[in-house]
Parts: C-alpha cells; structure tokens; sequence
C-alpha cells in the first residue's frame, strides 16, 4: 500500500471539512459575572461563518465532479449535531461527531482538535481537509496548520480561491502584501479565507433530504487521542469602556490637557 | 375635485429640498420639562438632546431637508415605549417612531419637532415557530439580520424594498419591493402588531400572541396599521409569514426594442403562470446610466430582468417558456444564468440602479416617485412620463416593478438649482395629478413620508367622517 502522499488522487478523492459550533456572529457577547468565560446557555448558537465557507467549497467540487464524497466532522456535546446537519443540508454526505462534553469541551483547542483531525484524515484515507481559517468564539488561526504538520501534508492557507488539477492544489492566498498563489500536491489541508466563496442557504428540501442523511458517533479515545489541555483560562474581561472625550477651548488648554496626561 | 384642491394646498407647503438643517425650537420649553420625566424611564443614556443625534433623527435617505425632533428617547421595551407615550400624551407633545432611517419619503422628519423614539435598542428576534412559517420580531431586527438569523432553518422573509430596512418600519410604511409579484408586500405578510397608542395603551392587532394564518373575525385592525406611517401608534412587535427558500433561484436579462414590448412579454409571462419571483424593468436612460457606473455593456433600450424561484428540475423549462414569450415580443440578447456569482453580475446593473442614476450627475441629489399602474396602463404612461422630462429638461432614469405596474422616475436635481427645483416640483405634481386622474395610486414601496402624505390626506379626509360617525 502507497503512503498517503503519494497516492494519486482520482475521482474518488474523499474531502473532510470541519465544522465549529460557535455563539452566533450577530449575538452580543456577555461576560459571565465570575469572568470564567462568556455566557452561553439560551444564546443563539450556529455553524461558525469560516465553516460554511470551507462546507461550501467542498460541495462545489463535489458538484464540479472533482471529489467523490465531503465528510463533515464536528467535536464537541450532542449540541454539534445540529451543526452537522446544517453541513449536510448544504451538500455533504454524512457525519462525524466526535464526542467531547463537560470540562473537556470547555478546554478543547486546536492542539487537541487536529490531532483528531489527523487520526480521522488516515482512518477515512482523505485525501483533502478542508477547514475554516479561524473560529469566530476564539480566533486561534492554528487548527488547519497543526493538522497539517501533524500529518506531514502541504498546506494553503486563507484561501481565496481554491483549483484542483490532476493531483495538484492551486491555492490563491491572502497575504498582507496581496494575493500569493502556490501549488501544493494531494493530500493537502486548505484553510478558507472570506472571500473564497458564498455558501449557500440551507434550502427546506434539502433540510428534509439531510435528516436521512448518516451521522456517525466516535470517542476520541477511540482515535487514540487524548483531549486533555496543557492551557488554562485565567481570566476573561470585557474590553475597557470608551471613555467620553473632552471639549476644550483653546489650543493652549489642549495643550496642557495633553501635558498633563503625559501624551507630550 | 375639493379634495384634490385641499391635496395641492399641502403640496404649496411641502419642505422641498433646501440642503440645511434647521431646528425646531417651537416647543422646547414644554419639553424641557418632560426630559427628566423621560430619564426616570429610560435612565441617562436612553434620553438624548445632543444637536448630532437630533440631526441624525431627523432625516432619513431621502433628499428632503432634516427635520430634527426635540429630543430622541431609546426605550429598550413595550413598556417603556408606553410610559414615555403616556408622557408624551399628558404634554401634547408629537411622537415621531424612528426604525433604521433608511426611508426614502422624508418620513422621519419632526415637521413640528416633538419626540423621536429611536427603537433599535430593542432587537430581538422572538418566538420562531418554523413549523408554523411565522416569527415575532421587534423594531430594531432589520430585513437582512432576520434572514441572517433563519439561515439554518431554511426559511427567508422576502419582501425585499431594497434598503436594510427595520421590519416594523416595512410594516408601518407597508413596504413591498422586487419580488412582491410572487410573495406580496407587507400587507400580505404581517400576521399580527403590537402596536403602542398615542396615549400608551398597548394594543395587539390580532390579539395577544396570536398568529393566525388567516381569520374572518373582526375587523383587520393589522392592516389598518401597515401602511399607517407611524401617525396611529408605534410598532413595537411584528409577527410576519415567513417562507421556504426556493430550492433553486435563475437571474434572466433580456433587452426590448421598445417599453410596450417589454410590457407585453411581461404581461405574457405572468399569464404562463411562470414561477416568476422578481420582474424588474429598466428604461435606455436607466441602462445607459448602468453601463457608464457599472462597465457593462448592455443594449441601450428598455430591458427586463427577471429572476424565477422554483424547484431545480424545473427550472430548465420555466427559462425556455420565457425566452420564447420574449423572442416573440421581439426581445433580443436573453443570458441567464444559475449559480450565485453569475446572477450576481446579470442584476448588478439593476442593483445598483440609484447610485448609477445618481452617478450621471455627480454632486446632485436623487428623488424617487412611486407610482403603481394598472399593467396594461403602464407603455402609455412611461412613455408619456419621458416626454414630459424631456420637455422639461430633467434627468429621469426610469425603473419599475413592472409585474405590479409599479415604477419609479429616480429624478437626478441639483438641489442648489432653484429653476431645476421647481421644474422638478411642477413634474411631480403633473405626474400625480394624472394619475389621481387615472385613478391610479401613489404606492409605497419605499418608506413613505411628507412627499406621500398629500395623496393619504386627500384619501383619509373622505374616510374619517364616515368612521368617527361610529367611533
């Protein structure tokens, strides 16, 4: 059997794509009193917006005839499952939920999540991992690149846009100079970058069509990974209140206001 | 024809357009008094007099002048919106509800200055019943935050008026937009109103948290209150119909040699019982603005666009039926396409149609009429309407909902032109005295407002005597 890397990838190349149960983009975030964390309970929660992304440039191959099945895997309580759903509704054949609850879930982090990751690409033999390139609840940016060091695989990051030729990536990046496109060879990780894509809107049919869809219950232990965390949360604060400005008469007051506050 | 004359003398006083704000001080001092009425119920940072936040509140998207309210009140809910109403009822003071200010009527401005309740703190999405296709939503959840919040559950709410409007100020303006010829304005949408009255009393027009899909009990106090313009109570809960997203959305453009093609194939069409969602007319002045903003390359004539919503399967057939109705009309050019970015470039042109009519002339102002036609009544009057701007020497790009008979002349002024601001006062008074005379309607697919008012007035005043004889 041919390593993983130099496997050529045919029509049946098999994609994976993360999907994070976040708090909703457009809900206001609330500290909780004892500033352990945010508040979560009865807060609208949905499929983290880099996701939908990556959920929907995996079924635009699919629909392109590229890559022959996109699996959705999400890790967390049974909450994610809904989640998955909605990445099934929009076009992904089955599920994986990795089980993870309680104190576990609350220190759950990219270390821990691509090592999942990485177990699941060689058990399911994927041959592309699609991801978002960061969650909106903690904004790590680490899990696509982890996953892909773990697994010794090329990867292309902020992606904006994504072509499969033959065996070959060809990934356009965003990058603070512009736009940086490589070429990177089969099995690779992509993370998904704003503006790869639009994703689509969960349709009713294709809601009804999802529910029959298959959604597969795994244990971490089960992939031989441990989740426990080397962080721990100190604390967490709001940001400092705007504090209200000033008026002064004239320019000698502004002046001496900024020597007094030490700006000059 | 009294009535017409009273309309008209509510023309001569209408705030055209001047470009300054001027404040209201004709009661400051009664309000004076109430502000700290107005802090006990709001608290410090519900109650505003600062001169920008009147300014804000006091205009909308509209060219007519800013009109600045007295001071603006935040309540976060019902019942603070009723106890500052009760204040404001015990003081005579008006009460101007302000939704996201995105009208393009002038229908925010405090004319007599007053009290302006900017609604946007209260922003909940509440009781989604998927099921039952319906969700209450308050003043501050906006059209485009709704369909956000339902992404996962595949349904949409789809009166579309353009603008990120607030759902409650779609409903007090009766709101409709491009695709009302398939899924109705806000007056077919909006099950039931929490309303408050002028004097606090908190009322809900189909009963409290009722959401009947249709009912023959009573009188439709709903749809008294769509289209009311805030002048009989401030909204403060809408339960509206929601619906399935179509499985599958096409975008057509077709180009016409002339205004009664157009129309002909439209009127074609809708008899075909085509899966139609949206019908968009634009006339050669309108696509020759879009081709200078845009880069396109379109036909400078009357063109179509058209989007069909509707299962995939049969989407192949509902695009070939149209593409022979509008051969036969003798349209030419017909692109249509299927996937997302692709549609997003065949309608750019119609998207972008007001900053592309206002791009024609750079530094001036835009104002929009709003009229709605029987549709077999529309070539005449489009025609004749670009007569008259011609004559008249006005910009006039012309754009309409042709599947309801509804257009809009996006009129380009220079506001610091007095000549040019009247001829443009004299055009919409001809075009709204002809079609007073065609029995037509001023319709209100944008927020409605001062320009509206004179028409509502001339309507209202043959309606309350007869009412108010039984209340």
């Amino acid at each position: 059997m041919l390593p993983l890397r130099f496997r050529r990838v045919t029509m049946s190349a098999r994609v994976l794509v993360g999907v994070k149960r976040v708090i909703d983009y457009a809900v206001k975030i609330r500290v909780k009193p004892d500033r352990t964390g945010v508040v979560t309970d009865g807060v609208k929660h949905s499929m983290n917006p880099f996701c939908e992304i990556a959920v929907e440039e995996a079924v635009k191959l699919k629909e392109k005839k590229l890559v022959k099945e996109v699996v959705a895997v999400s890790c967390g309580p049974q909450q994610v499952q809904e989640t998955i759903r909605t990445a099934l509704a929009m076009g992904a054949d089955r599920g994986i939920h990795v089980e993870v609850s309680g104190k576990d879930y609350e220190t759950l982090g990219p270390l821990q999540v691509s090592k999942i990751f990485a177990a699941l690409a060689k058990k399911e033999q994927a041959d592309l991992i699609i991801l978002g390139k960061q969650a909106i609840d903690d904004d790590c940016n680490q899990t696509g690149q982890m996953t892909a060091a773990l697994l010794d695989w090329p990867q292309g990051t902020f992606a904006s846009e994504v072509t499969l030729e033959a065996d070959k990536l060809k990934v356009v990046r965003e990058i603070d100079g512009g736009l940086e496109t490589i070429k990177i060879k089969l099995p690779a990780v992509v993370t998904a970058d704003l503006r790869l894509n639009t994703p689509r809107y969960a349709t009713l049919p294709n809601i009804m069509k999802a529910k029959k869809k298959k959604i597969v219950n795994v244990k971490p232990a089960d992939l031989g990974v441990d989740v426990s965390s080397r962080l721990e949360v100190l604390k967490v604060d709001e940001p400092p209140q705007r504090q209200s400005g000033v008026k002064v008469e004239t320019v000698h007051d502004l002046v001496e206001k900024l020597k007094e506050a030490g700006r000059i | 024809m009294i009535l017409f004359r009273q309309a008209l003398r509510f023309t001569s006083r209408l705030p055209f357009i001047c470009g300054r704000c001027r404040t209201y001080s004709a009661q400051v001092g009664s309000v004076e008094r109430v502000i700290s009425a107005f802090r006990s119920v709001s608290g410090d940072e519900g109650v505003s007099v600062g001169s920008a936040v009147r300014e804000q509140h006091g205009r909308d998207e509209s060219v007519h002048i800013c009109r600045p309210p007295d001071v603006v009140v935040f309540p976060r809910s019902v019942e603070e919106v009723s106890a500052l109403a009760k204040i404001c009822h015990h003081h005579q003071l008006p009460m101007i509800p302000f939704g996201t200010g995105t009208g393009l009527e002038g229908g925010v401005g405090a004319l007599k200055g007053g009290v302006c309740f900017s609604l946007r703190k209260m922003e909940q999405v509440l009781d989604l019943h998927q099921e039952d296709f319906d969700v209450t939503v308050e003043p501050g959840v906006t059209r485009k935050g709704l369909n956000s919040y339902l992404r996962d559950t595949g349904l949409w709410f789809p009166v579309d008026p353009g603008a990120d409007a607030s759902l409650c100020g779609m409903a007090a303006t009766s709101a409709s937009g491009t695709n009302a010829v398939r899924y109705g304005t806000m007056r077919e949408n909006v099950l039931n109103l929490e309303v408050v009255l002028a004097d606090g009393t908190v009322l809900h027009t189909a009963g409290k948290g009722r959401r009947p899909r249709k009912t023959s009990a009573g009188y439709n106090l709903t749809n008294l209150f769509v289209g009311s313009e805030g002048t009989l109570g401030i909204i403060t809960k809408a339960t509206l119909r929601l619906y399935g997203i179509p499985e599958s959305m096409v975008s057509a453009v077709c180009s016409f040699p002339s205004v009664q093609s157009a129309v002909d194939s439209t009127v074609q069409i809708l008899q075909a019982g085509v899966s139609i969602a949206r019908i968009e007319f634009l006339d050669d002045v309108m696509i020759n603005a879009c081709n200078r903003f845009n880069n396109l390359s379109y036909a400078v004539t009357p063109t179509l666009f058209l989007e069909f919503h509707g299962s995939s399967k049969s989407m192949q057939e509902q695009v070939s039926i149209t593409e022979e109705i509008t051969r036969d009309n003798g349209g030419s050019d017909f692109a249509w396409a299927e996937d997302e970015e692709t549609r997003g470039r065949l309608w750019k042109a119609r998207h972008d149609a007001w900053y592309a009519a206002l791009a024609l002339r750079p530094g001036c102002k835009a104002y929009s009429t709003d009229v709605c036609v029987p549709i077999s009544r529309l070539p005449q009057i489009i025609v004749e309407t670009k007569e008259d701007l011609i004559r008249n020497n006005i910009t006039g790009p012309i754009a309409g909902h042709v599947g309801d008979g509804n257009f809009h002349c996006l009129i380009v002024l220079d506001p610091n032109d007095p000549d040019e601001v009247q001829r443009v006062h004299s055009f919409t008074e001809r075009l709204a005295r002809y079609f007073y005379l065609i029995q037509a309607f001023i319709d209100n697919d944008r927020h409605r407002g001062s320009s509206v008012w004179l028409w509502k007035q001339a309507q209202i005043i043959k309606v309350l005597p007869a009412v108010s004889h039984y209340g």
